[in-house]
């Protein structure tokens, strides 16, 4: 049986190899093609709630510029915010700032926040005979805590005068991988209901045991579809592809507001923008804002060694602030509003300056 | 090795000596290299792994084996993943090992000759299945009658003590610890099945046609012969199925339901090591990154453990039969 053995040893040792490099290495190696006359190849990796429309702008921005190439990796806004301040990407996407410790870890210097667009998250539910659903933010928090369990609750019935509700159990839908999605639905549940909601916020929460985990935006979406009585958070390009219900849900005012890309650039509008662009849309007073609309930025070093990659990152900028602006209403994301679109402009001039020069941007907290 | 080796035949004794020893040198050299590359890798992984989840050691202490898992509020107490990675380890190998051993005999011992090659390719092509595809195909295809299976068999233990809370909260979805291990033991069962068959195959015929002609039926012939001789390798191959169940991530991280916690249901959702760290790795950073490089480290520990243990075992049965 030596041979058994010898053969288990080895069998087991390669299986913990195999599991465990992934984990040591995951950092994404960025291959810099060279820079020749103009020629660019940008990578960046991050935030996958803007993901579709990056795709998009990259696509449009590809054939006004055949010369730069830009690749989007996805992964994860956590991602995006670590393989930016290790340097290994051109530019990082992250659906939030950092925070003050991880700030300090950025390794190149001066950094900048870009807002891109924004985007309304939606609280989708699957209730055949009810056509019109408004939801207040306390009893969304109440339905997401398990407090909540059947659909005519009266908490849900004094958010609807006279509609009729069925005694369908409610089953929650949630992600079951870490997101900015989940963070910013998180958020405003604290932000809004604060009395009620316990859970805190994060790109992973507690949720109760008895709720559903779905993968991505279109696993939560697909759980919604295919199960009577379901409501759960799944992001407004993915809920209108899937055709899902949305609730209305009352803002700041006091109004009851669907998702629209409208109500959204509202609640950006409302946001009060700090001086490194970083602002928080959710919650945002106004009558005709959207509570849950989340924020996406990009974000890029002030000081460039590679001049070519610099004006080719510029340029995208300029692209995304000039027809890519245009096309975030296409694959429903929310433009900016004039006053912070002027805002990134103006920033867009100090990427490739100096890192001495006197304007630079504190991490936010 | 033959210590007596009998004289080279005429042809090698007259080649080129020089280049011989040259050859011999490198080869061992080479071979020496990659024989250490083995502890250079773990050792690397080690340090590099350990390292990076030293802030979760640091804060949480001995807080890292409590039942609260809760990223919101800065806890990472990770027992609830090290119980749900035993626990569809061990459900996958309690549900595969019976089917694996079954089939190896199948194809040592009962299939006809001419059919037995085919039966091995199929089973071996399991093995070369991604595990996502698994994943997929449990998460779209298998979740769904499960659920329905679920919900019944929660109902019909539903007055049955132990059973009502082993089986108490079906998941709507499916995706729960039993999914999990199931979809799992189907991606162990070709581990173990070409583990058992190839040991059921040293099993000297001349013991099987012993007890054959002392008027044994096949199976007390199996009983009798093959087993007792296949004790300690049947062990080691239970135990590198359930090493391959405790590190398998993407398809339990599709089916397993994404709840932290220690939970005696079954049917409800769970998680485990390597499931979490695939799950929310992207979009971790600080504390909650460290605890899930920490998470690898646990897994990688619990992991040894197991292996040396089953060496342990595997010595111990071999001693047993060698007494047989």
């Amino acid at each position: 049986m030596k041979r058994i053995t010898g053969y288990l040893r080895w069998l087991v040792s390669t299986a913990l190899i195999v599991g465990l490099v992934p984990l040591g290495g995951a950092i994404a190696s960025a291959a810099d093609a060279p820079a020749q006359g103009g020629s660019a190849t940008l990578n960046a990796s991050g935030a996958t709630f803007p993901q579709s429309y990056y795709e998009e702008v990259i696509g449009a921005f590809k054939q006004k510029d055949p010369n730069v190439t830009v690749n989007y990796a996805g992964g994860g806004s956590g991602k995006g915010r670590q393989d930016f301040a290790d340097q290994v990407t051109d530019f990082g996407a992250s659906d939030a700032p950092y925070n003050a410790t991880d700030a300090a870890g950025v390794k190149g210097g001066t950094f900048f926040y870009f807002p891109t667009v924004a985007a309304p998250i939606t609280v989708s539910y699957n209730l055949k005979n009810v056509k019109k659903l408004q939801l207040s933010p306390d009893t969304i928090a109440k339905i997401f805590q398990g407090e909540i369990k059947t659909w005519d609750d009266a908490a849900i019935k004094a958010d609807n005068k006279g509609v009729k509700l069925p005694s369908t159990a409610i089953t929650v839908a949630h992600r079951a991988d870490g997101s900015g999605t989940t963070e910013n639905f998180t958020k405003f549940l604290a932000a809004a209901a604060p009395s009620v909601w316990t859970l805190g916020s994060g790109s992973t929460v507690s949720w109760p045991s008895d709720t559903q985990a779905g993968q991505g935006n279109q696993g939560v979406g697909q759980i919604v579809k295919s199960t009577d009585g379901a409501i759960g958070y799944v992001d407004f390009s993915d809920a209108k592809a899937l055709k899902l219900q949305f609730a209305r849900i009352k803002n700041a005012d006091g109004k009851y507001v669907a998702p629209t890309v409208k109500a959204t650039t509202a609640a950006v509008g409302k946001a009060q923008v700090k001086d490194d662009l970083t602002y928080d849309p959710l919650n945002a007073s106004g009558a005709s804002a959207y509570p849950i609309s989340a924020p996406t930025w990009l974000l890029v070093y002030q000081s460039q060694s590679d001049a070519a990659k610099a004006s080719a990152l510029k340029k995208f900028l300029n692209f995304i602030y000039g027809d890519g602006q245009k096309l975030a209403p296409e694959v429903d994301y929310a433009p900016l509003p004039k006053s912070l679109l002027d805002k990134a402009k103006a920033q867009v001039k100090q990427v490739g300056g100096s890192s001495g020069s006197t304007s630079s941007s504190t991490p936010s907290t | 090795m033959a210590t007596d080796a009998p004289a080279l035949p005429n042809k090698l004794s007259k080649g080129p000596r020089q280049l011989g020893i040259v050859t011999d040198w490198g080869f061992r050299i080479l071979a020496l290299a990659a024989g250490l590359m083995v502890f250079v890798i773990l050792a690397l992984i080690a340090i590099y792994t350990t390292r990076e989840a030293l802030p979760w050691f640091r804060e949480e202490g001995l807080g890292i084996f409590t039942d609260n898992w809760d990223p919101a509020h800065n806890d990472f107490g990770a027992l609830g993943l090290i119980y749900g990675t035993m626990l569809v380890a061990g459900l996958a190998v309690l549900f595969s090992l019976p089917i694996s051993i079954g089939i190896a005999l199948f194809i040592t011992d009962v299939a006809p000759q001419r059919f037995r090659r085919p039966f091995v390719y199929t089973v071996d092509l399991l093995a070369a299945i991604p595990s996502v595809v698994y994943g997929l195909w449990a998460l779209l295809v298998l979740a769904e009658p499960l659920a329905s299976l679920y919900e019944s068999l929660s109902d019909a233990t539903a007055s049955i003590p132990i059973l009502n809370t082993v089986f108490a909260n079906p998941s709507a979805s499916g995706k729960s610890f039993m999914t999990a291990g199931i979809i799992v033991a189907i991606m162990i069962t070709p581990i173990i099945t070409s583990i058992t068959r190839e040991v059921f195959a040293t099993v000297p015929a001349s013991q099987k046609e012993a007890a054959l002609a002392l008027g044994a039926t096949r199976w007390e012939m199996i009983r009798g012969a093959v087993f007792p001789h296949s004790r300690s390798g049947m062990v080691a191959g239970t135990m590198i199925g359930l090493g391959r169940a405790m590190g398998e991530t993407i398809a339990i991280a599709l089916v397993i339901g994404a709840s932290q916690r220690v939970s005696a249901n079954i049917l409800g959702p769970g998680d485990t090591l390597a499931s979490v760290i695939a799950n929310q790795f992207g979009e971790a950073s600080g504390t909650h990154r460290a605890a899930l490089i920490g998470c690898g480290v646990v897994l990688f520990a619990i992991t040894i453990v197991i292996s040396m243990g089953a060496r342990a075992l595997v010595t111990r049965a071999d001693r047993r039969s060698a007494g047989a």
